[in-house]
């Protein structure tokens, strides 16, 4: 099959597996993890980094020269924090491009779609790549490529929950009808929920928990990078459509006629 | 999960190993392979309440000291330099010594140096509350100490906090203000422990809807010996330790669990797999005892001593990374 790269804002990639890099055991593991998936954009939380420690050990445990580091927003509750989170980052050298996290109920980590469209204008005008998260939610999806932002980012189910595509309905609408990338975001606990993404027509899929949590963390990253390769080929093939009723496989017309 | 279930794991005829096994798999599915670390620094030991189990009630004849704020200075940098990212600035209460006006210096001073700032202090109306944001706070502790109030009553004898009420609306207060993290907690051994906690189980239950926004920790500090000699009466084994911690961490998924150094080392390794999320270390419960071990008497006696160092090594090999920094002075 031809080349297939995702573009998102001008750039290339070819890899569709978005990973992020809390919860790992160690950044050892983590380090083996973005390995074994073939990831070419890591999100990292600015609240866990140190921008002012110079040799800062997550960021050193990641090559940016060939990675997109993303830094999330995350812990940011309305749209002042988190664009001051996002300038601080892009002040201490690193990319302006930004994964827009607006989370005010700590226990969910459900994106406040009111904050999020707001902070996205205003980081859009300050010359950020805005990529934001969001619930699946198709109208919010278009505001916000109306407002500039390079990709929207849906999510599956709550964060962590391992659920898998619990929003596939609303996803389907925002995936037909986006004119910029769509990344689906959270809630995806095994590969083959990134495969039914990929299938659907996702552009790419973010995963995080149920790679850093896993017994073998590089193992279940490998694994997620085929699920997703499989979902992507498959959608480009051409799915067979759904139908109601039993179809032979081997058409008995043809069996009959070769008799005859 | 219900209320009614929650106690029924606190029961003894539910088998523990299944129940540490559940609470540990959803720690890790919440929080990662992880384990938060912070240090508290105590400003002050002085104070006009009287409570029996304390090292720092007003009628015990101790060192007292209040850190000046060269004072707080140096040991805010010592605690720096051993990796602390995230404090928790503590102190007893007494107007004179530690006014609102001092500890929004000493909050202003940690803001500087810290990721994260908590005041585990008196507590403060809505006012106070907004000062000590504005200087840079983004946490505030306030345990109960005793949910039962006839317990409460026995043990807080004189001074401010024998207003049992004031103490339990303060983390309300202070999520009003705009407080980001909320530790509540029930001193273990003022009262049977099994109905303590379920009144703070019910305590946390409540404030996740009320305070929303703001994200809750759960501590539970089991009374160890301290100057005044107090015996706690209702003592908490270890197992009903684990128990609890577990208990509590199925009722809340998503609540943080801290743990001091008031335990000793192989139990908190335990702890650490049973639902904990937060842990202390290398601390000294005596102001100024960073720099200057042993000038005043500490609150309590510390049975884990190991270093920092030691702590996150030793987290390390249990499979947890210690994690110094989750915050962002930035977000404050």
């Amino acid at each position: 099959m031809a080349a297939d790269p995702l573009t998102i804002a001008g750039r290339e990639f070819s890899s569709r597996l978005f990973l992020g890099t809390g919860k790992f055991p160690s950044v050892q593991a983590m380090q083996a993890a973005v390995q074994a998936s073939g990831t070419e954009v890591v999100t990292v939380a600015l609240r866990r980094v140190d921008l002012d420690a110079p040799e800062e050990p997550l960021l050193k445990a990641l090559d940016g020269t060939k990675l997109l580091i993303l830094p999330n927003t995350s812990g940011a509750r309305d749209a002042e924090e988190a664009v001051r989170l996002a300038k601080l980052a892009r002040a201490a050298g690193l990319p302006s491009w930004v994964k827009l996290e607006v989370t005010p109920d700590p226990r969910t980590l459900l994106p406040d779609p009111v904050e999020t469209l707001k902070a996205a204008e205003i980081l859009v005008k300050l010359g950020f790549t805005v990529l934001p998260y969001i619930n699946a939610d198709p109208i919010l999806a278009k505001r916000l490529q109306d407002a500039g932002t390079a990709t929207v980012m849906p999510l599956a189910a709550p964060i962590g929950t391992a659920k898998g595509l619990r929003t596939r309905d609303a996803l389907q609408i925002i995936i037909e009808q986006a004119t910029v990338p769509v990344v689906v975001d959270a809630g995806l606990g095994a590969p083959s929920h990134a495969a039914e993404a990929m299938e659907m027509g996702a552009d790419a899929v973010l995963v995080n928990t149920a790679i850093a949590v896993a017994r073998d963390p590089a193992a279940m990253a490998a694994a997620f990078r085929k699920g997703t390769e499989a979902g992507r080929e498959a959608y480009r093939s051409g799915l067979a459509p759904e139908r109601d009723q039993a179809e032979a496989s081997s058409p008995l017309k043809n069996v009959l006629g070769r008799r005859a | 999960m219900s209320l009614e279930r929650f106690r029924t794991h606190l029961d003894p005829s539910t088998p523990l190993g299944p129940l540490v096994a559940e609470a540990r798999s959803l720690t890790v599915r919440r929080f990662g392979l992880t384990m938060q670390l912070f240090a508290p620094l105590y400003l002050s030991n002085a104070c006009v309440n009287t409570c029996t189990y304390c090292g720092f009630s007003r009628p015990n004849a101790i060192a007292r000291r209040t850190l000046n704020e060269a004072e707080l200075a140096r040991e805010m940098d010592h605690v720096a330099a051993e990796g602390f990212r995230h404090i928790l600035l503590v102190s007893g209460e007494d107007p004179r010594e530690t006014s609102l006006a001092y500890l929004e210096s000493a909050v202003r001073l940690a803001h500087g140096r810290f990721a994260s700032v908590s005041i585990e202090v008196a507590p403060l109306d809505e006012t106070g509350y907004r000062r000590m944001l504005k200087a840079g706070a983004e946490g505030v502790v306030v345990y109960q100490e005793a949910y039962d109030r006839r317990a409460y009553a026995a043990v807080h004898t004189s001074g401010p906090k024998k207003d049992y009420d004031a103490r339990l609306k303060a983390p309300e207060i202070a999520a009003r203000a705009g407080m980001r993290r909320l530790g509540i907690g029930a001193l273990l051994g003022l009262a049977p422990w099994r109905e303590e906690a379920m009144a703070l189980a019910t305590h946390a239950l409540r404030l996740q809807k009320t305070a929303w926004q703001s994200t809750l920790t759960l501590s539970l500090p089991r009374l160890r010996p301290a100057a005044g000699g107090y015996v706690p009466e209702h003592p908490v084994s270890d197992e009903d330790l684990v128990r609890l911690v577990a208990a509590l961490r199925l009722l809340l998924p998503d609540a943080g669990i801290v743990l001091s150094t008031r335990e000793a080392a192989p139990l908190r390794d335990r702890l650490a797999l049973a639902g904990v999320t937060m842990m202390s270390a290398g601390s000294r419960t005596e102001p100024g005892g960073y720099e200057e071990p042993q000038k005043a008497e500490g609150q309590f006696e510390i049975s884990d001593d190991r270093s920092p160092a030691e702590v996150a090594a030793r987290l390390r090999t249990l499979g947890l990374d210690p994690v110094w920094k989750d915050w962002d002075a930035a977000l404050v």
